[in-house]
């Protein structure tokens, strides 16, 4: 279970650009949830991410996952039960090492990294087998360096990464964005599967409505650093496109975009 | 015909351990993407512990070893400045270097010679043992040889290991490092070492060559550096199976050539920092407009 408590964040204290972005913020995720979160730009989605994952310190609450409180836990320890992936396609994944020597690293987190052969012969068809799945013929490319594939194929590569070893949390970060509508597609499929097949706890921040009522068991939406709707079990069930873009347009009217 | 091929193999001997240094730059540069400056004063380091040492009578391989250390703990003091101390990669490169200057004067004084009598790796009784018929020359050009490929051959293989992995993806995308759940800053330090120790150990050797040490040696070896891998890795920009180690020696050896060549077109000795800086310039420029028209393609 992921609890936030009572998060304050402040962006540029004590300077004439000081502002205030969540004031006694509070969110509880349930162990096996998969949360969309939607909202217009500076609504604090990504900030909420940077804080759950580390990268982002707070001035006031605590982060808390299973129980433990990890406000003080640095950004790479958290890592280690926590899979991110990100809105550019490139930050997922090494550019000049091959796909094998990515699949490879990412295989050995949570273990040792020594003096013992980076990839393990035995491991290839597995790794084969997974790219196989993703239906992109990446299987034929082990041997090919990351950089040179497009930004779709790097970010379903990112998501295998990222779900190869064992998860507490999941955090997507309108890791569709960047992608065109048909990739977009194919990534969304595999990420509904995935969190699926591994149960998976999963939060995933999207500016495609669509995606948010179609996924996940929950929805919210943000708003200047607050949590305007909450939909889960069958009101999400029953929400559609339209109505969460009433609410989404009468938030942006309010804030006189 | 005897002077120019003394002039090749002594050009080829210089390339040769010069080239430790641009595997070490090869490190920071290529790898980690770190431009360090440490290497004006760890290069330098090396030679002056190298130098008292072997003015002591020690074991001249021993020295290789403890110059190693000594440049180790150079890297490890720039990363730490860097990493820990949030300083900027050039500044604390440029922090290390200047107090090394005043550390290596301590050890060795401004100049430091090595007596004739004493043993160096070139007249090292495994050296004598081995290939002692042979002239002095002769034996340079092997020992450097043997060493070099010890270098290349250990960093090759290093660079296949998790641990080397893990190094590479570093310099490429520190962020997959710290999704692996590993602390990037340690592993940036972890390389700043290694590229320290083996400047260091090439700053040893040379002194082991030259039978000196002096306070100035360090001037201008980063920026051999750079142009040795930079020559390098334009060369065989075109050769994706050529390693980057081997770049780095043959860039080390191409440079040495051809500065070799502007002394014997009798330039003066002391216009040679500014042809280097000229030659630098060059190849910057040539690599970086072929490396562009490449990735537009």
């Amino acid at each position: 279970m992921l609890e936030l408590k009572n998060i304050t964040k402040v962006y540029d204290p004590g300077t004439v650009t000081e502002t205030t972005l969540f004031k006694n913020f509070n969110l509880t995720v349930q162990d096996g949830q998969f949360v969309s979160v939607v909202g217009s730009n500076g609504s604090g989605k990504t900030s909420l991410l940077n804080i759950i994952c580390g990268s982002l310190p707070v001035e006031g609450g605590s982060v808390s996952i299973g129980g433990r409180n990890i406000t003080k836990v640095k950004e790479f320890r958290r890592h280690t039960r926590i899979g991110r992936v990100y809105q550019n396609p490139s930050m997922g994944t090494c550019p000049s090492l091959t796909i094998l020597e990515n699949l490879s690293l990412a295989d050995n987190k949570g273990k040792p990294f020594g003096l013992t052969p980076a990839v393990n012969r035995k491991r290839v068809e597995k790794y084969r087998a997974q790219l196989a799945d993703l239906k992109l013929g990446l299987e034929d490319k082990l041997h090919v360096k990351m950089g040179s594939l497009s930004g779709g194929q790097r970010q379903a590569v990112a998501m295998v990464m990222v779900t190869m070893s064992p998860l507490d949390f999941l955090i997507l970060d309108e890791h569709t964005a960047a992608l065109d509508p048909r990739t977009a597609e194919i990534i969304m499929q595999l990420t509904g599967r995935i969190i699926a097949e591994k149960k998976l706890t999963a939060i995933m921040v999207t500016h495609n409505l669509r995606y948010a009522i179609e996924y996940g068991e929950r929805l919210l939406m943000m708003d200047r650093g607050g949590i305007v709707l909450d939909l889960a079990g069958e009101e999400k069930q029953k929400a559609c496109v339209d109505d969460v873009l009433e609410v989404f347009n009468q938030i942006s009217i309010e804030c006189g975009n | 015909m005897d002077v120019f091929l003394d002039t090749c193999i002594s050009t080829l001997t210089q390339g040769l351990i010069y080239a430790l240094l641009s595997c070490g730059i090869y490190i920071t540069y290529k790898i980690l993407d770190f431009p360090d400056l440490t290497v004006d004063g760890s290069f330098p380091l090396g030679a002056a512990v190298t130098a008292v040492l072997l003015t002591r009578g020690v074991n001249p391989w021993l020295t290789l070893a403890v110059a190693m250390a000594v440049g180790a703990a150079a890297g490890l003091t720039t990363g730490l400045i860097h990493v820990r101390l949030k300083v900027r990669d050039l500044l604390a490169g440029i922090i290390t270097m200047t107090a090394l200057f005043s550390i290596n004067l301590q050890i060795a004084g401004s100049n430091l010679n090595v007596e004739r009598a004493m043993k160096t790796i070139f007249t090292s009784k495994l050296a004598m043992g081995l290939m002692g018929s042979s002239t002095l020359m002769l034996r340079k050009l092997v020992i450097s040889a043997a060493l070099v490929l010890v270098v290349k051959l250990l960093l090759d293989l290093y660079f296949r290991t998790k641990n080397g992995l893990l190094l590479r993806a570093v310099g490429d995308n520190d962020n997959v490092v710290t999704s692996l759940a590993r602390d990037k800053g340690s592993v940036k330090i972890l390389g700043l070492v290694i590229a320290n120790a083996l400047v260091a150990l090439c700053g040893a050797v040379v002194c082991h060559e030259q039978r000196s040490f002096s306070a100035t040696m360090g001037t201008g070896q980063m920026v051999f550096g750079l142009a040795a891998v930079i020559i390098g890795s334009t060369l065989f920009r075109r050769l994706g199976f050529v390693k980057g180690t081997t770049a780095a020696i043959v860039g080390s050896i191409v440079y040495k050539a051809c500065i070799q060549l502007a002394i014997t077109a009798g330039l003066p000795a002391n216009l040679l920092k500014l042809i280097t800086a000229a030659l630098f310039l060059v190849i910057l420029v040539a690599g970086s407009t072929k490396g562009r028209s490449k990735a537009r393609a």
